[in-house]
C-alpha cells in the first residue's frame, strides 16, 4: 500500500467513524466486559452465554433496535479492563456496557464509564463502594451486592439456631467482605476467622486445625477453582458427614462437575437457583441446558437478566434521550428469572435470598436445589449511604 | 496438640514429595541442560490433564497414571527436540522468553480443548478413605498417604538410577561439568533429551497424582513452578540430594507456618491483628528460607556443580 492510498483508508474509516453518531438511529452498541481467559474464563462465559440468550430471546434486537454486542476479555486485570472500557467508549461508541465479573476490574472501569454518561449495567460484580457513597444515575445491577449472599448465610444459621461457626476465605478484599457480611447477621461465636493465601491450591493445612477445632458449622467462600479445591480435600478429610458445610459461590454450576460427591449435602446461599418456578425461569433454563448442553450456573442467569431488563427498557424509551432510558430502568418492568425484583435507590435489586442444598436430581445430574427463602426482599447494607433518590 | 503436629508434618511432607517430583525434574534440566525451563509447570498440568481425560476414557485412575505420565513424556520430548534444542547456545533470557510463551500457549491450548470449567478426576477406589492413627486422634486421607509412598518410591528409583546406573554416571558427571563430558565423546543431545524426558515424566506424575485432590484447570501449573523453583534454589541447582531435602524442608516449613504460626501470632498479638497478619507472614516465610539459604550458602544446600 503506497502512503497515499493508505492516508485514503484512514481519512475514509475517520470519516465513516464521524458518520457512525448519525447513523444509530435504530441500531444498539452494547461494549461487553468480562473476564474470559485464565481461571476465571468460566463466570466471564457463563455471563456471556446468559446474555447473548437473552438477546435471543429478546428476538435478537434489544427494544427493537438493531443490536450488536462486542465482546472484550479484562484478562481479570483492572489495567486492561480500563483499557478495553476506554476503547469501548472512544472507538466503538458503545452505548451500553454490561457484564464485569470480578470487582476490582468493575472499580477499575466505573468512573470512565459513567463520567462519559454510558449506562454501565453490572452482571455480576457488586463492590460496596458503588452501592454505598459512590453510586451513580447511571449505573445499574442485576446480581446483587457482593455482602448479600454471604448475609443470607449467616442469617440461615442464625435461624437454625447453630451457636458456633468456623469461617473461612480467601486472603483479598472480597474474601473479607464476605465474612463481614456472614457476621453481619450471624451472631453465633466464630470460632475462627481463617483467611488462606489467593489460588492457594492445597487446604490439608487448614483442614487439619479444622478439624481440631471441632466447630459444629463451617463456612467457606472460596469462588472457582480455589472451591473446587477446598470442597474435595474437605470431603477426603472425612468432614463433610461430621461438620456440615455451608457456603456461598463455592458450589455453583460452574463448579460441581469437578467437585463431584464431594459437593452432596453441602448448603449454599443465592439469589436464584435453576428450579425456581417463576415461569420465565422455566424457559431460560430450558432454552440455556438445550443450547449448551450445561446447567446454567448463577452467573448466567443474571447477565440474561441484564440482556432482558435492557430490552424492556429500551422498549419504551428512546436511547438517546437518557433521562427516559434511566426512568424506563429504574422500573424494572422486565420478567426476571428470580420472579420479584425491583431496584433500590442505589440501583442494586431488592430481591429474595434462598437456601439451596447440592444433590443428585432424577437424571442424575449434580444440581443446586432450592430449600427456601432466607431472606425476604432483601436491600444491601450501603443503599442508605448512596445520596441517589427517585 | 502432638496429634496436630504429627498430622501436620504429614500434611508438610506430602506437599513436600509433590515438589519433589517436580523439582527433581527441573534441577536436572536446570543442572546439566543448563535450560531455564518455565514451561515445567505445564508439564504438570498436562499431567493432570491427561489423567482427567483418560480417567473418564478408561474408567480407572489405576490405569489412566501410566499412561498419562507416558503422554506427558512425549510432550515433552516433542517440546525439546522442537522448540528448546535450538536454543541450547542461546542465553538463559532467550530461553525464559521461549518457555514463558510456552506457558500461555499450553493454558490456553487446555481451555480449547477440554473447556474453561474445571476437570473431576476421582479418587481411585481402594485409596478413597481415611486412615486412623493412635486410636483415631488422627485421621488421614488413604490417598494422601499414597502419594507420599509413590513420591518416596521415585526418590528411590532416582536414586538407584543416579548412583547405580551408567546413565546416571553420565546425568551427574553431567551436572558436574558439561563441557568435560562432551569432550569426551558423550552424546550430550542424546542425554539433554533423556533428561528432559525424564525430567517431563515426573512433572507429569506429579501432575496425575494431585489431580484428585486439586482442581484440574488452566493456570494449575503456574503456583507449583514458583515453588519448585524455591525448591531447587534451596537445594543447590543441578542435586537431586538437594531437590530431596529442599523439597521436604519447604513443604514441612509452609505447611507448619500455615497452621501454627497463625496460633502464635494470636497468642503475641491482638486477634484482629493477628488474622490480618498471620496468612501473609505464613506465605512468606519459605521466601525468608530461601533468602536466609542464599545468604549462608549461595550455592544452595547441596551444589552439584564444581566449576
Amino acid at each position: 500500500m503506497t502512503m497515499k492510498r493508505m492516508l485514503g483508508a484512514v481519512a475514509a474509516t475517520a470519516i465513516l467513524a464521524l458518520a457512525v453518531p448519525a447513523m444509530a438511529q435504530g441500531q444498539l452498541k452494547i461494549g461487553f466486559i468480562a473476564t474470559f481467559s485464565g481461571p476465571g474464563g468460566a463466570l466471564g462465559r457463563d455471563l456471556a452465554d446468559g446474555f447473548m440468550l437473552g438477546v435471543e430471546h429478546s428476538g435478537g434486537r434489544i427494544g427493537g433496535l438493531t443490536t450488536e454486542v462486542i465482546r472484550e476479555d479484562d484478562q481479570l486485570r483492572p489495567d486492561v479492563g480500563l483499557q478495553v472500557a476506554q476503547k469501548l467508549l472512544q472507538r466503538d461508541r458503545v452505548d451500553i456496557i454490561t457484564g464485569i465479573v470480578f470487582s476490582n476490574v468493575m472499580l477499575a472501569v466505573y468512573q470512565p464509564v459513567i463520567e462519559s454518561q454510558t449506562f454501565l449495567i453490572s452482571g455480576n460484580a457488586g463492590p460496596s463502594g458503588i452501592a454505598g457513597q459512590r453510586c451513580s444515575p447511571f449505573f445499574f445491577s442485576t446480581a446483587w451486592q457482593n455482602d448479600q449472599p454471604h448475609e443470607a448465610m449467616g442469617a440461615h444459621l442464625q435461624r437454625q439456631g447453630v451457636r458456633a461457626a468456623y469461617i473461612m476465605a480467601p486472603n483479598y478484599q472480597a474474601g473479607r467482605d464476605a465474612l463481614t457480611g456472614f457476621k453481619r447477621q450471624f451472631k453465633g461465636r466464630i470460632i475462627d476467622e481463617v483467611y488462606t493465601t489467593v489460588n492457594q491450591p492445597d487446604y490439608s493445612a487448614e483442614i487439619t486445625t479444622l478439624r481440631a477445632a471441632r466447630p459444629p458449622a463451617t463456612y467457606v467462600f472460596y469462588p472457582g477453582g480455589m472451591g473446587v479445591n477446598f470442597v474435595r480435600q474437605y470431603a477426603q478429610a472425612g468432614l463433610t458427614r461430621r461438620i456440615p458445610l455451608y457456603s456461598a459461590f463455592t458450589v455453583d454450576a460452574t463448579t460441581v462437575e469437578a467437585q463431584g460427591d464431594a459437593a452432596l449435602g453441602t448448603f449454599g446461599t443465592a439469589f436464584w437457583t435453576y428450579d425456581l418456578a417463576t415461569g420465565t425461569n422455566e424457559l431460560f433454563v430450558r432454552a440455556f441446558l438445550a443450547k449448551h448442553n450445561r446447567m446454567p450456573s448463577t452467573y448466567a442467569a443474571q447477565s440474561y437478566d441484564s440482556a432482558r431488563l435492557l430490552h424492556n427498557a429500551l422498549t419504551v424509551s428512546n436511547l438517546g434521550n437518557k433521562d427516559s432510558v434511566r426512568d424506563a430502568l429504574r422500573k424494572a418492568d422486565f420478567p426476571s428469572v428470580r420472579g420479584p425484583f425491583r431496584f433500590n435507590n442505589n440501583h442494586f435489586p431488592i430481591q429474595n435470598f434462598y437456601l439451596y442444598e447440592t444433590v443428585r436430581d432424577a437424571q442424575g445430574r449434580l444440581v443446586q436445589s432450592n430449600r427456601g427463602v432466607v431472606l425476604e426482599n432483601h436491600r444491601d447494607a450501603y443503599a442508605s449511604q448512596c445520596a441517589m433518590r427517585w | 496438640m502432638i496429634e496436630l503436629v504429627v498430622s501436620q508434618a504429614l500434611n508438610g511432607v506430602q506437599l513436600g514429595v509433590l515438589l519433589f517430583l517436580m523439582a527433581a525434574g527441573l534441577t536436572l534440566v536446570l543442572g546439566i541442560m543448563n535450560v531455564v525451563n518455565l514451561a515445567h509447570g505445564s508439564l504438570y498440568m498436562l499431567g493432570a490433564y491427561f489423567a482427567a481425560a483418560l480417567t473418564a476414557w478408561t474408567g480407572s485412575f489405576l490405569l489412566a497414571l501410566p499412561l498419562a505420565v507416558a503422554a506427558t513424556v512425549v510432550v515433552g520430548l516433542v517440546l525439546e527436540v522442537a522448540t528448546l534444542r535450538p536454543l541450547y547456545k542461546r542465553d538463559h533470557l532467550d530461553q525464559v522468553l521461549l518457555t514463558f510463551g510456552l506457558i500461555l500457549f499450553f493454558n490456553e491450548a487446555v481451555r480449547m480443548v477440554w473447556g474453561a470449567t474445571a476437570l473431576f478426576v476421582p479418587v481411585p477406589e481402594i485409596f478413597d478413605s481415611e486412615i486412623e492413627l493412635f486410636d483415631g486422634e488422627i485421621v488421614y486421607p488413604t490417598y494422601r498417604l499414597a502419594i507420599i509412598g509413590v513420591g518416596l518410591g521415585v526418590a528411590g528409583f532416582l536414586v538407584w538410577l543416579i548412583t547405580a546406573t551408567r546413565v546416571g554416571m553420565l546425568i551427574r558427571a553431567g551436572a558436574a561439568n558439561r563441557d568435560m563430558v562432551a569432550a569426551l565423546g558423550v552424546d550430550i543431545v542424546r542425554l539433554n533429551t533423556l533428561v528432559f524426558g525424564l525430567g517431563a515424566g515426573m512433572a507429569g506424575l506429579a501432575g496425575v497424582m494431585a489431580a484428585p485432590i486439586l482442581a484440574v484447570e488452566s493456570g494449575m501449573g503456574d503456583g507449583v513452578l514458583i515453588l519448585t523453583f524455591v525448591v531447587i534454589v534451596v537445594g543447590g541447582i543441578g542435586s537431586v540430594r538437594g531437590a530431596f531435602v529442599a523439597a521436604l524442608l519447604i513443604g514441612v516449613v509452609d505447611t507448619m507456618g500455615r497452621s501454627l504460626l497463625p496460633m502464635l501470632l494470636r497468642e503475641l498479638l491482638d486477634r484482629q491483628l493477628a488474622s490480618a497478619v498471620g496468612p501473609a507472614v505464613a506465605s512468606m516465610l519459605i521466601y525468608v528460607l530461601m533468602a536466609v539459604v542464599l545468604t549462608v550458602r549461595p550455592q544452595g544446600l547441596f551444589p552439584a556443580r564444581t566449576g
